[in-house]
């Protein structure tokens, strides 16, 4: 399982907070493109399935220097030794090296949960209840053939729409080209955000707009320190923020993006 | 009414009492067949676990039974291996005990995974870089390995010794039993470490994790001695419930005391080696990942007397009680050592689980709370009345204790009076 190659993409993505308004349109478009199952009554936040959680925090201070920030949250698809795919005893889940995405394989997977003890993040979600989608109100009509409907009882997450690569993939195949286009296979939240905020693509490509913005000083991972090696980054000029995206000692400074 | 199926020799309670005395623990097993068919049926929603809390009251249980009913397979290694001979009075109960344990948790096992009809892909789609599969693996040897121990004393009834072939089998078992003990010796120091492993691997949840040897983290050491520490106490505690609810002397006190010894010395170095990871993980993996002690006690009810009662008040305590002869001689002394001892361990299941999961790692996510639903008790007391039930079978039709007619020699006159 070797975590490089040459010739390997890392699709990642970059979300620049200083321009996420918090509006919510990637949960949705993330539901709706995934077929996400909903329940009668959505208000039990910790059972709820979400793939993409939109998190809010101010910096803790009175009015006028009260500021907030939005944090949209996939999943990390954390790139060395995947905490997640480490621990599920029926090997249900698996990090591609040849495209980094973190897959999950639903009809493999037992629903024993150890994946979602072992995320730091709260990627990963499951299915407390068989999946719903209420007849005669039209949410039946969005559902996409592409994905995957899920059972109870399994473990789901953020798959950065690798439905969508592999169209963008059959259409390259289609047009006999190997290459995708920068923009060719984009995740579904990438591409509704109205601020623009979210941008998706091969981090290994020095061309791509995504590899470019990584590199920025003002980017940042969630929980960088424990090394997870997170291939979504964050971008804030605000020095608060960032503090707010992993934990520090007293004193201690702030750790600079691609430290590890 | 049954007494053709009693033991030679020995006095038991009549049919009616004892159909008595099992209803209570009828009532416990009908209300985890509720729980377990409504969580089958309507889905894991039954309970009140959620996405912050992926483990909750069965794993504890699960945890914590595993974990006393270690005595099995330490008393066995001690018996068969080591060679005390005193503790042959008393390896059937702990296999009992062991079987119950055991059976109880895979049973509650099948129940806790979203998709149990799939549960068997942890051997088939096995990831063995996962410490749950080694875990899953080394249990469910292991419980066939118990059930061949068990096999003989149930061959042991006396209708069924009447068969001269089961006489013969049971027979040939009894002389291979080392084999088996061995087995489950090592079988068993996999599965106890590996449920440690389970915790200590988890390098993303700071207060679980824990550095170590090679793949094993300290945690799988821990837990192995924290186990072979509580099941002699808790084989000793089974075994003195017994006596006390039939009341007859089953046991000559020598087994209890060695038990109680090794118990204690074995308490008292796992206590020092916690206290020495404790140490080593408040001033290496908290502080590298930018936290201190503190962060983790701050909130909800989970505050720092925790980590003092699970070392001080139900580690360091039980140790010196069992360790003293006098106090280990004393049956009150004996019995609270014991208890504390296994209230230690069941904590600390109960810390690694519970408290890990409630205590956020990212610093914008909350600390949350939980209890369980009545159906998640439902199956976890099951599992209790389980116990009590095929216990009590046993020790009415089996001759689970071998010196219990030599500890009660007033039964002959009587029993001819009860004819």
């Amino acid at each position: 399982m070797e975590e490089s190659q040459d010739d390997a993409y890392k699709y990642g993505m970059v979300i620049d907070l200083d321009k996420c308004t918090g509006c919510g349109t990637c949960m949705i478009a993330c539901a709706a493109e995934n077929n996400l199952a909903v329940r009668p009554d959505e208000s039990d936040k910790q059972r709820s399935i979400t793939w993409m959680r939109l998190y809010k925090f101010t910096n803790g201070k009175e009015f006028p220097d009260t500021e907030i920030c939005y944090i949209p949250r996939p999943c990390m698809h954390c790139h060395h030794h995947t905490p997640c795919v480490s621990v599920c005893p029926a090997t249900a889940t698996q990090t591609d090296y040849h495209t980094g995405i973190v897959s999950q394989i639903y009809t493999r997977c037992i629903g024993c949960r150890y994946c979602i003890a072992a995320c730091p993040y709260h990627a990963r979600v499951f299915g407390w209840w068989d999946g719903y989608f209420p007849k005669g109100k039209g949410l039946e009509r969005y559902l996409s053939p592409e994905v995957e409907v899920r059972m109870r009882g399994v473990v789901e997450k953020c798959t950065f729409c690798s439905h969508r690569l592999m169209r963008a993939r059959t259409q390259a195949y289609a047009e006999d080209r190997t290459d995708l286009e920068e923009n060719e296979y984009i995740t579904a939240c990438a591409e509704v955000c109205p601020a623009q905020a979210i941008t998706f693509g091969d981090l290994n490509n020095p061309d791509h707009q995504v590899s470019k913005l990584s590199k920025s000083p003002y980017a940042f991972r969630l929980l960088e320190r424990l090394g997870t090696a997170p291939k979504v980054y964050y971008l804030s000029t605000k020095d608060w923020v960032r503090r707010m995206a992993d934990n520090y000692l007293p004193g201690e400074p702030v750790t600079k993006a691609n430290a590890g | 009414m049954d007494s053709a199926l009693f033991p030679e020799g020995v006095k038991r309670c009549s049919a009616k009492v004892f159909f008595l005395w099992t209803l209570p623990w009828l009532a416990l097993l009908a209300w985890g067949g509720l729980s377990a068919f409504l969580c089958l049926w309507k889905g894991l929603n039954q309970t009140n676990m959620s996405d912050y809390f992926a483990f909750a009251l069965w794993i504890v249980f699960d945890l914590a039974i595993i974990a006393l009913g270690a005595g099995a397979f330490f008393t066995g290694f001690l018996t068969y291996i080591i060679g005390k001979k005193e503790l042959k009075d008393i390896i059937n109960a702990t296999v009992i005990i062991g079987f119950i344990c055991y059976s109880g948790a895979v049973a509650m096992l099948g129940i806790d995974i979203g998709q149990p009809i799939r549960g068997w892909f942890i051997f088939w789609h096995v990831n063995v870089h996962s410490m749950l599969a080694e875990v899953s693996f080394c249990i469910t040897v292991y419980l066939a390995v118990l059930a061949i121990e068990y096999l003989p004393l149930i061959l042991e009834n006396k209708k069924l010794q009447e068969i001269r072939e089961i006489r013969l089998f049971g027979h040939n078992l009894h002389g291979i039993m080392a084999v088996f003990a061995a087995t489950g010796t090592f079988l068993s120091f996999f599965h106890q470490g590996s449920l440690g492993g389970l915790y200590g691997v988890m390098y993303a949840r700071p207060f679980a994790f824990r550095e170590g040897f090679y793949v094993w983290p300290w945690t799988f050491f821990l837990f192995v001695l924290s186990a072979i520490a509580a099941g002699p106490s808790f084989t000793i505690l089974c075994t003195k419930l017994a006596e006390k609810i039939t009341r007859k002397k089953l046991v000559p006190n020598k087994a209890f005391q060695t038990l109680a010894k090794i118990s204690g010395w074995l308490l008292g170095v796992y206590i020092v080696l916690k206290i020495a990871d404790t140490l080593n993980w408040i001033y290496g993996v908290v502080p590298r990942a930018g936290l201190t002690f503190a962060d983790f006690y701050k909130e909800g009810p989970y505050g720092v007397w925790l980590v003092a009662a699970e070392i001080v008040v139900f580690g360091v305590v039980p140790a010196i009680i069992l360790l003293i002869p006098k106090a280990r001689q004393n049956e009150g002394w004996l019995v609270a050592g014991c208890l504390m001892n296994c209230t230690g361990i069941v904590l600390n299941r109960f810390v690694f689980t519970v408290v890990t999961l409630a205590i956020p790692v990212m610093p914008f996510e909350k600390f949350v709370s939980y209890l369980p639903t009545w159906q998640e008790w439902g199956i976890a007391l099951a599992v209790i009345g389980y116990g009590f039930l095929l216990f009590s079978l046993s020790y009415r039709y089996l001759p689970v204790f071998p010196k219990e007619r030599l500890l009660n020699p007033a039964t002959e006159s009587l029993e001819s009076r009860r004819v």
